[in-house]
């Protein structure tokens, strides 16, 4: 028994511990530069294995999360006469939710994996080691440049993700339900606000960037060097990322949407 | 994978984060340059709200041609009050149209129901509807049933 | 700076990694402008030592003194600029950057430290290239190198910037002949064309005699013999040439620290 509240002791501390050494990782390397401070080659170069190398797998995700809510909302919608609605609700459902919260999720098994794995082998293979050795600081030439990559990406997938799906629903809704493109589209425009669901969904999907690449770069740069250790980084960042996304999906939606 | 290659998709993965925020803001959110300057704000005095919620459409034969933008309680008279914008294309509406709050289907989003009265004058931004009708309500309604039945 | 001085002095140093102590109180000068080769078992500490020197690990006591700066009372940035000016050091492993092709691989630290324009950056890569004899293969990707290959890429690029010290970790390991005396004499070249200080970690006691101008030899945590390689042949400790002469008996273990053979294996379990 005691034993176990020592080791549960240990682990708490285990894991304030880790949290601050990952704010300092963060600190360290966004303090001292922004975007374009390891040189701006090395930014487009990380933006583009971070974002366009997801762009794929984001676009058909969010196709086919588009047509199946179209298929879904019509199926409810029509019980109570009001399917002229289903573009409010696959446009709203998007916007405010599925889009930045599935985008971040797939980019943590995407992006957020690779970055792990691809940072923990640089330090097993001494790669960091050597550039701190030459007076580079590893923080400022690999982390900084990947870290601003997932803020700046993360964003355009989760707004390329609600398009697609929109236009899914309407594939789905005009094209194969037979609903009025004017009632779908109409309808949208009526009820969808910049300012409150566009520019909040945006809002969104910048922080699961930001918290998803942290922790996708911490794990890669705290992990054990030796491949067992970095593939339970690997997992872990998914786990990790996945579950800190959706806790704070909840947070930012009663904070921005209300209804708490 | 050339150095060229990678800077030309990430310029296209810009380019098409730039057109699908451009498709939101125009497309989806039907945004135009000049929404906010283009409308009149008229108020309504009702009873009973029974749902009303700000943003709901204020529609006229049917047509949405406003927006309700405010919703709050009269503390003199303890009766509701309801501000909404109406597009300045619509700015013949005569003094004594009449509001009342209406339900999408059977258990649709309420809105607001303008409908055309008689008069010449016009009504102006700031002026009130004196018309009004309240939303109904389910209780209300089957509480006046029963008692109709009752005195039968 | 006196230049009689020592380049690197530790002193008092003490480090210990979890449970096992590697160093106890281990004092001992590097002198400046000269080869230092650093010998000793495999396993006492050797790549420890040129860690602590190059300040990615932190002495648990003692202190250490680079050109006159305190390894130890540097500030972050101090480092790093330290490091740049001052330092260069060949891995083990080598290190290579794996996202970077050879060339970009030695262009790398003349690129972040230095302004100069692209054609000089490439003169001076295909100099250093020509020194290890790999200049043709600047076209390649570190994974499609040997291991010997690798690691004279490795050495072009650790010197790339001209330090004032560089730290070989085991240079010759897995070299040809031919490399290996190339390599013997680019070492040489460099100390007495530039005055570097040079320290080297090897086990090739004939290399090392060679090559370098004074011997340190480490075990078990301290210094056993500090000289010429012919005052150690000569006039050094048993152990000490016990180790020069590679004999499999005497004061020096051969085994990392274990309970008694016979004991550990009549106990069974692990
Ligand atoms: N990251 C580490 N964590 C814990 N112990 C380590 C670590 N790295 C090295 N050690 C231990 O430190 C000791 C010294 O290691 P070091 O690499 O300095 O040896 P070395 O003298 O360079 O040996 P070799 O000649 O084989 O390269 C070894 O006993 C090793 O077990
Ligand atoms: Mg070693």
């Amino acid at each position: 028994m005691l034993n176990r509240i020592a080791d549960m002791g240990r682990y708490g501390v285990q894991v304030i511990e880790s949290l601050g050494s990952a704010t300092l990782l963060f600190a360290n390397s966004l303090m001292w530069g922004g975007p374009g401070s390891a040189g701006f080659a090395d930014l487009v170069r990380q933006i583009f294995s971070v974002g366009v190398r997801s762009l794929s797998i984001i676009a058909v995700a969010g196709f086919f999360v588009g047509m199946v809510l179209g298929l879904q909302g019509y199926t409810i919608l029509v019980d109570f006469g009001s399917e002229a609605a289903l573009g409010t609700l696959v446009s709203l459902t998007l916007l405010r939710e599925l889009g930045p919260v599935v985008t971040a999720l797939l980019f943590a098994g995407r992006a957020g994996s690779a970055l792990t794995a691809e940072i923990g082998l640089m330090k097993a293979t001494e790669q960091l080691s050597a550039m701190e050795m030459m007076g580079v600081d590893p923080l400022k030439r690999v982390i900084t440049p990947r870290l601003w990559a997932g803020i700046i990406s993360m964003p355009i997938l989760a707004l390329i993700f609600s398009t697609v799906g929109i236009w899914g629903g309407a594939f789905v809704a005009v094209d194969m339900l037979g609903i009025d493109d004017g009632a779908y589209w109409g309808n949208m425009q009526a009820a969808v606000e910049f300012y409150n669901d566009v520019a909040k969904g945006i809002f969104k999907s910048f922080v699961f960037g930001w918290v998803v690449t942290w922790i996708a770069v911490y794990q890669g740069y705290a992990s054990i060097p030796t491949s067992e250790g970095i593939g339970k980084a690997t997992t872990q960042t998914v786990v990790v990322s996945s579950l800190a996304v959706l806790g704070l999906d909840f947070v930012l939606t009663a904070v921005m949407f209300g209804g708490v | 994978m050339g150095k060229r290659t990678v800077e030309f998709s990430v310029g296209v993965f810009m380019v098409l984060g730039m057109i699908a925020l451009v498709l939101m803001a125009l497309r989806v959110s039907g945004l135009s340059m000049d929404d906010a300057a283009d409308t009149y704000t008229v108020r309504a005095r009702f009873d009973n709200l029974g749902g009303l919620n700000e943003r709901a459409k204020v529609s006229m034969a049917g047509v949405t041609i406003g927006r309700v933008t405010k919703i709050y309680l009269d503390d003199k008279w303890y009766s509701a009050v309801v501000e909404m914008e109406i597009n300045k294309s619509m700015s013949t509406l005569s003094k004594d149209t009449s509001a009342a709050i209406l339900t999408a289907g059977l258990l649709g989003e309420k809105y607001v129901g303008l409908s055309v009265g008689a008069e010449e004058e016009y009504l102006k931004d700031g002026d009130w509807i004196e018309d009004t009708q309240s939303a109904l309500v389910l209780e209300e309604l089957i509480g006046r049933f029963l008692f109709s039945k009752a005195k039968e | 700076m006196a230049t009689d001085q020592p380049y690197v002095s530790v002193r008092n140093l003490t480090f210990s990694r979890g449970d096992r102590l590697i160093y106890n109180n281990l004092s001992v000068d590097f002198p400046r402008g000269k080869v230092t080769a650093i010998m000793g078992p495999s396993g006492t500490g050797k790549t420890t030592l040129l860690r602590l020197i190059g300040g990615q690990l932190t002495p648990d006591s003692g202190t250490i003194v680079v050109d006159g700066q305190e390894i130890g009372k540097l500030r972050r940035q101090q480092l790093f600029e330290l490091r740049k000016q001052k330092m260069g050091m060949l891995f083990q492993t080598g290190a290579l950057f794996t996202d970077l092709s050879v060339f970009d691989n030695v262009a790398f630290p003349l690129r972040v430290h230095t302004s100069l324009p692209e054609s000089v950056i490439r003169d001076l890569v295909l100099m250093k290239l020509e020194a290890v004899g790999l200049r043709g293969a600047r076209d390649l990707n570190p994974a499609e190198l040997s291991g010997g290959m690798a690691r004279r890429v490795a050495l072009a690029r650790s010197i790339a910037m001209d330090p004032e010290l560089i730290m070989y970790d085991e240079p010759f390991t897995g070299l040809d002949p031919i490399s290996m005396g190339m390599i013997v004499k680019l070492i040489r070249g460099l100390n007495s064309a530039l005055g570097l200080t040079s320290l080297l970690v090897s086990h090739d006691v004939e290399e090392s005699c060679s090559i370098a101008d004074y011997l340190c030899l480490v075990s078990g945590g301290r210094v056993i013999g500090f000289g010429t390689p012919e005052e150690l042949l000569n006039e050094g400790s048993d152990e000490v040439r016990q180790f020069l002469r590679g004999d499999p008996d005497g004061p020096v273990p051969f085994h990392y620290p274990a309970p008694d053979y016979r004991q550990d294996i009549l106990s069974g379990g692990r």
